[in-house]
């Protein structure tokens, strides 16, 4: 299993540089470049000369792909062109403050996923599986942003309960484990979880559903199973296929969303991004890309193995 | 010979919201101790249906049973819950057709065995996984320590079915019903698993009924053979007497549409037409249509299942 897990992490080697080499390019090819967003439209030749020369702009593409790299493999990401501080220091708070949301999110949906999905499943009665199945249907359809400002409005404005926006009380910066905190959390990871959640209970349904009807479960009902010990059978049947989609929702979450993060002005990567797209900042845009694409595949890796443990059928090759 | 299990009228109906299915039709039958009942007839003839339910098998809300099935006395049909579960796998446990979709894919076949044993003997784990480990040695499963730690996939046809054997017979049970455990297999593979079966339920003095669309498999292990045709038995006897005479026009027809020796360059001989649809209980003999004997009798009623001498029965007004 170890030797496994080691192999995969190889594996994962071409893909990263492949990821590397794609984050640059992206950010070349995109139009408008970042000295003119820096400088007044009206600045002299040789002033914006020298800034190119000072990001090393002036030098040929693959030159800038190989420094940049080498660079970054150092563990130094460059500096931001928007604010002048170091990129790894901002991507890494924004990094931090996303993850605390996506956590809590990832946990809310999957958590009430499977109830909802294995409830609706094992449903005799038609009104059950259809009103879960509304739900997730409403997950997933209603507009995440829409809802985030309509939970603001009648959870924070109306009613007064929970604080609207940012990470904490007074414009904190930065994020403690205390009630003040928490409270600023319900509100973004409530609708951040939207659809995850109906993703998710609409994959536990039909997979347990599809179970269900399996000859094996009847065998093991035959055998004098109670229902406990047949659900425990089922779900560990059912775990590889919802291994799978939860892995790629939560790497979803961990990209941060730009709207939620936009509406609840929490300073995470969406909300990063979204400036640094703004403010063409290729050294917060490439850094924050690259770290993102590097805890997907982490992700997925992750998801790769526990899926091989749960399920024998999935050769360890 | 007392009897292990007596089945009186029994009828299943399945109900759901689009239509109603009439899949058995007053079935009776018993079978004692170190006996093996052959079941046969083609699919949607209702045998199937007959076997699960003698452990209540089918989803409870869509289903009506009704009649009686008494397994050592002890009335079936009105069990649920924790008596059902106490008697499945225990008293009375089952083969299924499909060896490798009966068992759960994601767990070792000694955790399923272990699993089964511990639910009805209260054993510790060391104590099943060494019953599961006899088991095995059992069923003449080769190196059963290591194949204890196998999941069902890495297991051949054969080897897995002998595996589901093994996990039937885990908990001693007095009555093994075996839904076409050799279908699934190659023709090699079958008689060896047939003749396991045989051995072991001479061996243990099982009860065993024993469902089949195969003539030949149901002669090579049955005692006593009933035939099924549209939810009801209609032939009941001896595997000899349903060889050399048997007397409703259907069983004759089944028999008939066997191959052997000496039938090369004769015409194969069928049964023409299908079987009736059973969203209405049968008013009149179910295989009149098909029957080329039929008369006008056989349309004016059900023909009751008449004995006609030394244990051999027949629902047909014609037959002798």
């Amino acid at each position: 299993m170890l030797l496994y897990a080691l192999r995969r992490l190889i594996y994962l080697v071409p893909v990263a540089f492949g990821v590397s080499l794609l984050v640059f390019a992206l950010v070349h090819l995109a139009p408008g470049d970042a000295i003119s967003a820096i400088v007044p439209p009206d600045a002299p030749q040789e002033v914006v000369d020298k800034i190119k020369t000072y990001y090393g702009f002036d030098k040929p593409l693959p030159v800038q792909y190989f420094r940049w790299l080498a660079v970054t493999l150092s563990g130094d990401f460059g500096t931001s062109i928007g604010t002048g501080r170091p990129v790894a220091e901002e991507v890494g708070t924004a990094f931090v403050n996303t993850l605390i949301l996506a956590v809590g999110a990832t946990f809310l949906s999957f958590f009430l996923a499977i109830i909802l999905g294995t409830a609706a499943a094992y449903a005799k009665s038609r009104t059950i599986d259809r009103c879960v199945t509304s739900i997730a249907l409403a997950g997933v359809s209603v507009p995440h942003f829409w809802l985030a400002i309509v939970l603001v409005i009648f959870f924070s404005v109306e009613l007064g309960w929970l604080p609207p926006m940012g990470l904490g009380p007074d414009n904190a910066t930065g994020w403690h484990l205390d009630r003040a905190h928490l409270a600023h959390m319900v509100l973004p990871t409530i609708a951040l979880s939207v659809i995850p959640l109906g993703v998710m209970t609409r994959t536990v349904r039909s997979t347990i559903k599809e179970i269900l009807n399996m000859e094996f479960v009847t065998a093991l009902q035959a055998k004098g199973m109670n229902d406990r010990q047949i659900l425990i059978h089922v779900l560990k049947n059912a775990a590889p296929t919802c291994l799978a989609v939860m892995g790629l929702q939560a790497g979803n979450l961990i990209g941060g969303s730009i709207l939620i993060e936009t509406v609840f002005a929490w300073p995470g990567t969406g909300f990063l991004l979204n400036s640094a797209i703004f403010r063409r900042d290729l050294p917060i845009l490439q850094g924050t890309t690259l770290v993102l694409a590097f805890f997907f595949m982490m992700l997925n890796l992750i998801v790769d193995v526990i899926q091989t443990t749960v399920d024998p059928r999935i050769k360890r090759t | 010979m007392s009897n292990l299990l007596e089945v009186r009228d029994l009828h299943v109906t399945f109900v759901t919201p689009d239509r109603t299915v009439h899949a058995v039709n007053g079935v009776s039958f018993d079978v004692a101790r170190g006996e093996t009942l052959g079941i046969l007839g083609e699919s949607g003839s209702g045998k199937s249906v007959t076997l699960r339910s003698i452990l209540k098998l089918h989803p409870e809300h869509r289903t009506r049973w009704s009649g009686s099935i008494r397994i050592e006395g002890d009335e079936v049909l009105s069990m649920g819950g924790k008596a059902l579960a106490d008697l499945r796998g225990n008293r009375v446990s089952m083969i299924f057709q499909e060896p490798a979709t009966a068992f759960d894919p994601v767990f070792t076949i000694g955790q399923q065995i272990a699993e089964t044993v511990r639910r009805h003997t209260g054993k510790s784990d060391a104590e099943a996984w060494k019953r599961a480990r006899e088991l095995l040695e059992l069923v003449r499963i080769p190196s059963p320590a290591q194949r204890l730690k196998a999941y069902p996939h890495e297991m051949s046809g054969g080897m897995r079915q002998r595996a589901m054997i093994a996990l039937a017979l885990s908990c001693n049970p007095s009555l093994l019903l075996a839904d076409e455990p050799t279908t699934a297999l190659d023709a090699t593979v079958q008689i060896q698993v047939l003749l396991l079966i045989r051995e072991l339920q001479r061996e243990l003095d099982l009860g065993v009924i024993f469902v089949t669309h195969d003539i030949g498999v149901a002669v090579e292990v049955s005692d006593r053979i009933g035939v099924m045709y549209a939810g009801k038995l209609i032939e009941l006897a001896s595997v000899e007497q349903m060889v050399d005479s048997p007397r409703h026009p259907y069983s004759r027809g089944l028999l008939a549409s066997t191959v052997h020796e000496g039938m090369r360059g004769k015409r194969l001989e069928a049964i023409p037409g299908a079987p009736p649809d059973l969203s209405a209980p049968p008013a009149a003999c179910s295989f009149a249509p098909r029957c080329k004997f039929a008369e006008a009798k056989c349309l004016a009623a059900p023909p009751p299942l008449r004995e006609t001498g030394d244990n051999h029965s027949v629902r047909c007004v014609l037959a002798a």
